[in-house]
């Protein structure tokens, strides 16, 4: 099984004409399946166009009619992105993964907005994507670090992402889905949504997720762990030493209020029976103590 | 990015919102001729600077006649004005805004900020007014009343009025208040604020509804469409060191400690702050030098951590996927030659091309102390910070 994406998902790029979009379409074509599941490229200037073989059509629309496409991946740049996504939600698409980095809170308000009552479902933006190792692996990670396993990896973040998943590899540990749900304020999927999959999903056994200063999410994420999982989910929190009303980089990332210290965090969710550390570099070991 | 408060008044005029006649200033006599032009007997003399709580740190004072105003003007302007927001060093004063002063009757607090987890931009409003809001939210959360707003339809009429009469604004002024929140969520939308605030917002006793004080925050992602607004920047109000970085598209945050961190990515960058202080060292900043780094911008990176005179050792934290650790590895050989490195510097490679970016470094002739995890780096660059600290023979360990 794995979570959102398998061998059977079809993607399309949206934004496949740009530098961005064909350097990471074609790692990701190189992946795994990637060959067979890449299927179609959105260009709305250069329909009939291809990439490498890859047909460009003018809308998602058409492309998902002409290939059967459920998924896309976005890398258009930030003014028209969430525009993008709007166009994959309209046409219904089961899953958009936006990579895109820099989209105004307001337009992803109005975007997020228009999502309710909607099928399709949001990864990121601002985020590197999802992996299902030796499946097919949608965004900017390196895909070689991974290895299939029972592990379900969900984070904020993007390389401490790898680095999460390279201390698991250390320990012998592969992984079922990787998901970074992306480091700004308004997004799509949460902790909290990617989790309720991992539960349901028969391949994966334990979830490591990593968290950052900022928001509600974790705390969200944590209640709901402590009545529903049946899983065990171990965690870590970035951020212990990040002042107040500083943004870290991520736009997300940000005391403000007194809210969303990492200390709080970590409180909740130990307090909510997920086992958690203070060290990044024992991620992996956490999560096998735990198995 | 943020602006004054005279300017964030100036864009809220245009959306109906009333505010005291005021003038900015930048030297005594101006302030001075100001008073003179908006007439009048009382006007409040107060200091321009981004960061909260003025008042409360002498910035902001009443005058009651012109020569009043001099004095004034002339203790605020060149102050270093201490709030709890600007930090212990303070933040000094260039700019001044004089206003006509009101009668007022009572205060009341009004605030916008997106709130996360709905998804909406969340109306705050209180009848609490010209105290700091975190105080009133902690202790008497009852006393915040809170509306969230359909981005599509915008503040609505009724929405207006419900928090106009929650915080307690009599009837006769209700329908004022209203077109004056209504303006404010306009002006929050239009301009791409992420932060709008309003401490205190004012009944007079002549029963008008104005904005006394006005705080504007915008979304950094959305400037692009705003050129009006960037144009207001104040580099006064920044710090030099983070205006550097921002030319060279690093993200840089300057701490207290005394270990300088190079990272990519935002995450692993607050782990690698978390692991140092862990293992008992300080970190000296936060830097993300980004996923494209070139060469240029890993030299730029240590510039920046090296103006700190407090930097006794540089740890370098790098997981390459798309970014390939040769190329940091060359860039981390160039840099080091370049700025003459005077600190120990620890180097963690992990990922693409690791094998090939440690050889450069061990081929280099450098000295660096080569880490091979993240604990065994912030082990090594805590002890080499505190070897360098007590070798150097001064007071200045963190």
């Amino acid at each position: 099984m794995s979570i959102l994406i398998n061998r059977n998902s079809r993607v399309m790029t949206q934004g496949i004409t740009g530098k961005t979009g064909q350097f990471h379409t074609r790692m990701c074509r190189d992946y795994a399946n990637g060959k067979e599941c890449f299927v179609a490229g959105v260009n709305p200037r250069k329909p009939g166009e291809d990439f490498e073989g890859i047909p460009v059509y003018a809308s998602v629309k058409e492309a998902k009619q002409q290939t059967g496409a459920n998924v896309s991946v976005i890398y258009v740049p930030p003014p028209f992105a969430a525009a993008a996504i709007d166009e994959a939600v309209e046409a219904e698409l089961d899953l958009v993964i936006c990579i895109t980095e820099g989209i105004p809170v307001r337009d992803m308000l109005r975007t997020r907005y228009k999502m309710q009552g909607k099928k399709t479902r949001l990864i990121g933006p601002n985020c590197p994507g999802i992996i299902t190792p030796d499946e097919l692996k949608i965004g900017i990670m390196p895909g070689y670090i991974h290895k299939k396993g029972r592990i379900g990896v969900v984070s904020r973040s993007g390389t401490l992402t790898y680095e999460a998943v390279a201390q698991l590899m250390a320990l012998g540990l592969g992984q079922s889905t990787c998901i970074g749900i992306g480091g700004d304020p308004v997004n799509g999927l949460k902790h909290l949504d990617v989790l309720q999959l991992f539960n349901e999903d028969d391949e994966t056994d334990a979830v490591l997720m990593v968290g950052e200063i900022g928001g509600t999410d974790e705390e969200d994420c944590a209640r709901w762990v402590k009545e529903n999982m049946r899983k065990p989910v171990v965690g870590f929190i970035a951020g212990v030493t990040a002042p107040p009303g500083k943004r870290m980089g991520h736009a997300g990332a940000i005391i403000s209020g007194g809210k969303g210290t990492a200390q709080e965090k970590l409180e909740v969710m130990e307090s909510c029976g997920i086992q958690v550390t203070h060290n990044p570099a024992e991620m992996g070991k956490l999560l096998k103590s735990a198995l | 990015m943020k602006i004054h408060e005279y300017q964030a008044k100036e864009i809220l005029r245009k959306y109906g919102v009333v505010t005291p006649k005021g003038i900015a200033c930048f030297s005594i006599d101006e302030a001075v001729k100001a008073a003179q032009q908006l007439g009048g007997e009382v006007w409040a003399v107060k200091a321009q600077i981004y960061a909260g709580g003025r008042g409360k740190g002498g910035g902001v004072k009443v005058a009651r006649s012109l020569e009043e105003v001099r004095q004034r003007a002339g203790e605020i302007l060149g102050m270093r004005l201490v709030t709890h927001q600007t930090g212990s060093e303070g933040q000094i004063v260039h700019r001044l805004f004089i206003e006509q002063g009101v009668h007022i009757e009572k205060e009341f607090y009004v605030g916008m900020v997106v709130d996360r987890g709905r998804q909406r931009v969340c109306l705050m409003a209180s009848s609490e007014g010209g105290m700091e809001i975190e105080k009133v939210a902690a202790e008497t959360p009852e006393k915040i009343y809170k509306v969230f707003i359909d981005p599509i339809a915008g503040l609505s009429q009724q929405q207006a009025e419900e928090v106009a009469l929650k915080i307690g604004i009599p009837a006769q002024s209700v329908p004022q208040a209203v077109t004056l929140l209504q303006g404010l969520y306009q002006a929050f939308d239009d301009t791409d604020s992420s932060l709008l605030e309003i401490n205190p917002l004012t009944l007079t006793a002549e029963k008008q509804v104005i904005a006394l004080d006005a705080k504007m925050n915008f979304d950094d992602n959305a400037l692009f469409r705003h050129p009006e607004i960037v144009a207001l920047r104040d580099l006064d109000e920044e710090d030099p060191v983070e205006i550097e970085a921002s030319k060279h598209e690093l993200s840089y945050i300057p701490l207290d400690g005394n270990i300088g961190c190079l990272v990519n990515g935002a995450g692993l960058a607050m782990a690698t702050m978390d692991i140092i202080k862990l293992y008992g060292g300080n970190p000296a900043n936060f830097l993300d030098v980004g996923g494209g780094a070139t060469a240029e911008k890993v030299t730029e990176a240590f510039k920046l951590m090296l103006r700190n005179p407090k930097l006794q050792a540089i740890l370098v934290n790098i997981f390459g996927g798309i970014m390939k650790c040769d190329v940091i590895a060359q860039g981390v050989v160039a840099a080091a030659r370049e700025v003459q490195l005077t600190v120990p510097l620890v180097v963690r490679l992990e990922g693409t091309n690791v094998e090939l970016g440690k050889k450069i470094l061990a081929d280099s002739g450098l000295t660096i102390i080569s880490a091979e995890n993240m604990a065994d780096a912030a082990q090594k660059a805590v002890s080499a910070a505190k070897s360098k600290s007590s070798s150097c023979g001064c007071q200045c360990q963190s």
